[in-house]
């Protein structure tokens, strides 16, 4: 199926407001983007700017309070939870800053978990262990989270992003909490996904230079984007 | 995911929680057994309160002489009374009826005597009664006709004269002096069981020969107590007042009063079985607020449960959990804390019927706890729907969280 538009991800005039008390926040005022498929997006911005609350709109975590969004050709900012969960399964893999693995699981149990909610029951094993060793984890597919560094627990929780072939990979500063070279392995792995699979892979980040492998860079400023550079 | 691998995943992460997870179960394991313990020991009560009455029969009517203080001239109950039962037309629930006379004697073998109970009855007196015999038979029609010196012994009273209870036909016994042939040795009644005439200490001998030669005082056809038996022992009403009409009409009564005393042994029956099954209820329904109490504790701790796994709960939603999986997810695991309980719980209760059978069978007074099919297809049925009922909210509360909000928490 090829989409009308080459975008995989269209969003118009997206706003995001948060009210605390008396006080309204406007984490999202009116952004729009588009990104084509294929592309590699990172997304910076001071903090407080609005990039975690854009990923997770983006991500189909939440829901913005008005605008459009339309990802891969479905509207998702109408859908209902059930039908958003579908798509972060079949449609999105996210990358959290803190891995977000679960800690009693072995490596494998944690990237089979899309799977058990996809429905796939026969081919689990094969295709964990196969997104595990495309993120260069063939050789710890037993161990726990706890067993693993940093850097590991990054590459388990991107290889669980990928297992079911989503269309786009979110990652909200997946080196954040890393130090500077095995970010840039991250880096690495992530623009290798996006060059061998065509997974488009938008990023969010605070370092330049990880920014700067990236295609195309989208800055916000006060919920909304300030510039577009290539 | 389907429901088996679901109950394996919630098993592993109970385990995670040991300590917590046992003390959970215990609540329903405590509730749970004494569930099954008081039912059954409920049951049990009942049933051999109804094994000891049983003894009296429930087809029997005993009726006894008992006159009214204001009647004037009461009439003692006859052989013309007992024949007069047998009426097909005016008491078709009667079947037989027999008779009896009492009175207490110096019966004795060689050096050995001892007091004992004199029964004179009629030939069907035995069959009526339930009589049953170690070795002979009952007397038949004609030794009562023939007034015939002819004896049955109880079993305490045989082994008192001759050390033994078998070997006893034809040998000759003296009552009041006068020798008597043994045709018969009776069964006992056996420990507990309730009869109105204690036959195991006492001869029985034709009715007629008692009246001529043992118990002189009363007139020739003059009788204690007649045994009514019943054809159906759902007409035990019907034939009791059947037998209260002919009664009445052949003793001229005055409205109002009687002259005896009409005895329905399934009455007493009737009245213990629902005494024991209230019993039952009752018991069963303070052991089953404990069962409550048990299921408030697995809500309680699967709330704790969500509270904390919330991050988790966010992550499985952000890879494609449905509000359903998590639901399952949560329902699983409590149903596995109250089905694990209610194994448990089980096998408990009926570890305390066994302890409680053995505490009373020493004290002499044996209760049989009946766990049934029926009150474990109860017990597993009811933990399981606690499970369910007092995990939903919890469960439900895990599967409405929005994936942002529950990410965001610690
Ligand atoms: N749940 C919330 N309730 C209230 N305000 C919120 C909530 N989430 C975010 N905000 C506010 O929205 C704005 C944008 O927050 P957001 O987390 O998107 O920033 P960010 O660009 O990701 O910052 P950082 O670089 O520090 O991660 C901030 O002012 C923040 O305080
Ligand atoms: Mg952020």
């Amino acid at each position: 199926m090829t989409p009308a538009t080459p975008w995989v991800i269209q969003a118009t005039h997206l706003t995001k407001t948060y009210r605390m008390g008396e006080v309204e926040v406007h984490a999202l005022n009116g952004l729009s983007l588009q990104i084509a498929s294929g592309e590699v997006v990172a997304i910076m911005g001071p903090s407080g700017s609005g990039k975690s609350t854009l990923m997770n709109i983006l991500g189909c975590l939440d829901r913005p309070s008005s605008g459009e969004y339309i990802l891969d050709g479905e509207a998702a900012a109408r859908l209902r939870d059930d039908q958003l969960a579908s798509i972060r399964n079949r449609k999105i893999g996210f990358v959290f800053q803190s891995f977000n693995l679960l800690p009693r699981a072995s490596a494998l149990a944690n990237v089979e978990l899309p799977l058990r909610y996809a429905g796939l029951n026969g081919k689990r094993k094969a295709k964990a262990t196969a997104a595990l060793e495309a993120v260069g984890l063939g050789d710890r597919i037993h161990h726990k989270p706890t067993e693993l560094s940093g850097g590991q627990q990054q590459r388990v929780a991107i290889a669980r992003a990928l297992v079911n072939d989503p269309a786009i990979l979110m990652a909200d500063e997946p080196t954040g909490a890393l130090d500077s070279r095995t970010g840039k392995e991250i880096m690495d792995l992530l623009l290798e996904i996006n060059r061998e699979r065509g997974t488009t892979v938008i990023l969010v980040t605070h370092d330049p230079n990880v920014a700067a492998r990236a295609r195309r860079t989208i800055r916000l400023r006060d919920g909304q984007v300030e510039e577009a550079a290539s | 995911m389907n429901i088996f691998s679901a109950l394996k995943e919630a098993l592993g992460s109970l385990a995670a929680n040991k300590l917590r997870s046992s003390l959970t179960i215990l609540g329903i394991v405590i509730g749970v057994a004494a569930v099954i313990a008081m039912v059954s020991l409920g049951r049990g009560l009942q049933a051999s309160i109804t094994s000891q009455l049983s003894g009296i029969g429930t087809t029997q009517l005993s009726v006894f002489y008992m006159p009214d203080p204001e009647i004037r001239n009461p009439q003692p109950l006859t052989t013309g009374d007992m024949q007069a039962l047998v009426d097909p037309i005016n008491a078709p629930d009667v079947k037989a009826v027999s008779a009896s006379i009492s009175g207490v004697g110096l019966v004795s073998f060689g050096s050995k005597s001892s007091s004992a109970t004199i029964y004179g009855t009629t030939a069907n007196y035995a069959e009526l009664n339930n009589l049953k015999f170690q070795e002979g038979g009952f007397f038949g029609e004609e030794q009562v006709l023939g007034q015939s010196s002819t004896v049955v012994l109880g079993p305490r009273l045989a082994d008192l004269l001759f050390n033994r209870t078998k070997g006893l036909v034809g040998e000759m016994v003296r009552i009041e002096g006068q020798p008597y042939r043994v045709v018969g040795v009776l069964q006992s009644l056996g420990q507990g069981s309730v009869s109105f005439s204690d036959t195991d200490m006492a001869v029985l001998v034709p009715y007629t020969t008692a009246r001529l030669r043992l118990i002189p005082q009363g007139g020739r056809d003059q009788v204690d107590t007649l045994t009514v038996q019943v054809r159906d022992s759902s007409r035990t009403m019907q034939a009791t007042e059947q037998v209260k009409q002919i009664l009445r009409t052949r003793h001229r009564t005055p409205v109002g009063l009687d002259d005896f005393y009409v005895f329905a042994s399934k009455d007493i029956l009737d009245a213990a079985n629902s005494i024991t099954s209230m019993l039952t209820i009752f018991l069963g329904g303070i052991a089953a607020i404990s069962l409550l109490v048990g299921g408030i504790g697995i809500m309680n701790i699967m709330l704790v449960s969500v509270t904390e796994r919330t991050r988790e709960i966010g992550l499985r939603k952000a890879v494609g959990a449905r509000r359903r999986d998590i639901l399952v997810q949560f329902l699983a695991e409590s149903v596995m804390l109250s089905l694990l309980g209610g194994g448990l719980g089980i096998l408990l209760g009926w570890l305390i019927g066994v302890a409680v059978a053995v505490v009373s069978e020493n004290s002499g007074n044996a209760i049989t706890p009946i766990v049934g099919i029926d009150s474990i297809l109860l017990a597993t049925l009811s933990a399981s729907a606690i499970g369910i009922f007092f995990g939903f909210y919890p469960a439900n509360r895990a599967a409405t969280l929005q994936p942002v909000e529950a990410l965001r928490s610690e």
